[in-house]
């Protein structure tokens, strides 16, 4: 069962993102992705992580396909003209293709010394468990990140924001 | 057949790549960006499948970390967008090349 739920979400995961990134429309590219990250709540489900799962959907899935889906009907994007130049086209899947290569070879030359799946702890991946670890051996990581957050709300008002009447635009 | 954490390795590995390429190929700057949520996906995968075979619940906790700063970096990355498109009009990757040398 295990197998098959893997298999399943793994195929669907890898062939929606490469229909990802090859949809000409941005919009499809944004509902691609979003079944994209779906299968991939799907495998943190099977790796006895349904708290991250949730977190997954929630806020990948919910705010930040949200937001990239808003941009793109507020700018009204059309697809951008695309001249494919060839040798560059290349050059990108080769240097992906390297970079996979090695990757797999890494893995490979390594698998026999990973671990095998262990019987987990009783209550291991959920909200309690995690929440206990994140509100005190990890809590200043904690406060930072909090205070990243309101830093990148800061920044995204600022950029945005329209030159005041009487203000002249630096551009 | 036993699945194993070498193959959530080479999924996340092969995720990893698709964005890299979507990066490399794509001229869109919105299509750029979702490619980079799919490597940083793929980064998440393996955090949590380590932490899965280990039984070490860090990984998921840096998981939740690692997210933080992705929608912080979503929600400034289209703000940058949004200002290029008031100042160009387009979404071209070509038309931001001030910082070019």
């Amino acid at each position: 069962m295990e197998t098959i739920l893997f298999a399943a979400f793994a195929l669907a995961s890898i062939l929606a993102a490469l229909l990802t990134i090859t949809a000409p429309a941005p919009i499809a590219s944004a509902l691609y992705l979003v079944v994209t990250l779906f299968c991939v709540a799907g495998l943190y489900v099977l790796l006895a992580a349904p708290f991250v799962a949730a977190i997954q959907i929630i806020v990948y899935a919910g705010a930040v396909l949200v937001l990239i889906l808003f941009v793109i009907m507020l700018l009204n994007l059309k697809p951008v003209e695309e001249k494919i130049s060839i040798p560059w086209h290349a050059a990108g899947i080769a240097v992906a293709a390297l970079l996979l290569l090695v990757v797999f070879l890494t893995i490979m030359s390594v698998s026999s010394l990973l671990p095998p799946a262990s019987p987990l702890p009783s209550g291991y991946g959920t909200v309690g468990q995690v929440g206990r670890l994140l509100f005190t051996k990890y809590l200043y990581a904690f406060e930072v990140v909090s205070v990243l957050l309101l830093l990148a709300v800061i920044g995204a008002v600022a950029l945005i924001r329209k030159p005041d009447a009487g203000e002249t635009d630096a551009d | 057949m036993q699945i194993e954490l070498t193959h959530y390795l080479l999924l996340a590995a092969v995720l990893f790549s698709i964005g890299v390429m979507g990066v490399l190929t794509r001229k869109n700057l919105i299509v750029i960006l979702m490619s980079v949520e799919l490597m940083l996906n793929a980064v998440n995968l393996t955090f949590v499948a380590v932490a899965r075979y280990t039984a070490d619940l860090t990984g998921q906790v840096i998981v939740f970390f690692v997210m933080c700063v992705a929608a912080a970096e979503v929600a400034v990355g289209l703000a940058i967008l949004i200002s290029i498109w008031r100042h160009r009009g387009t979404m071209h990757i070509d038309s931001v090349k001030l910082l070019k040398w």
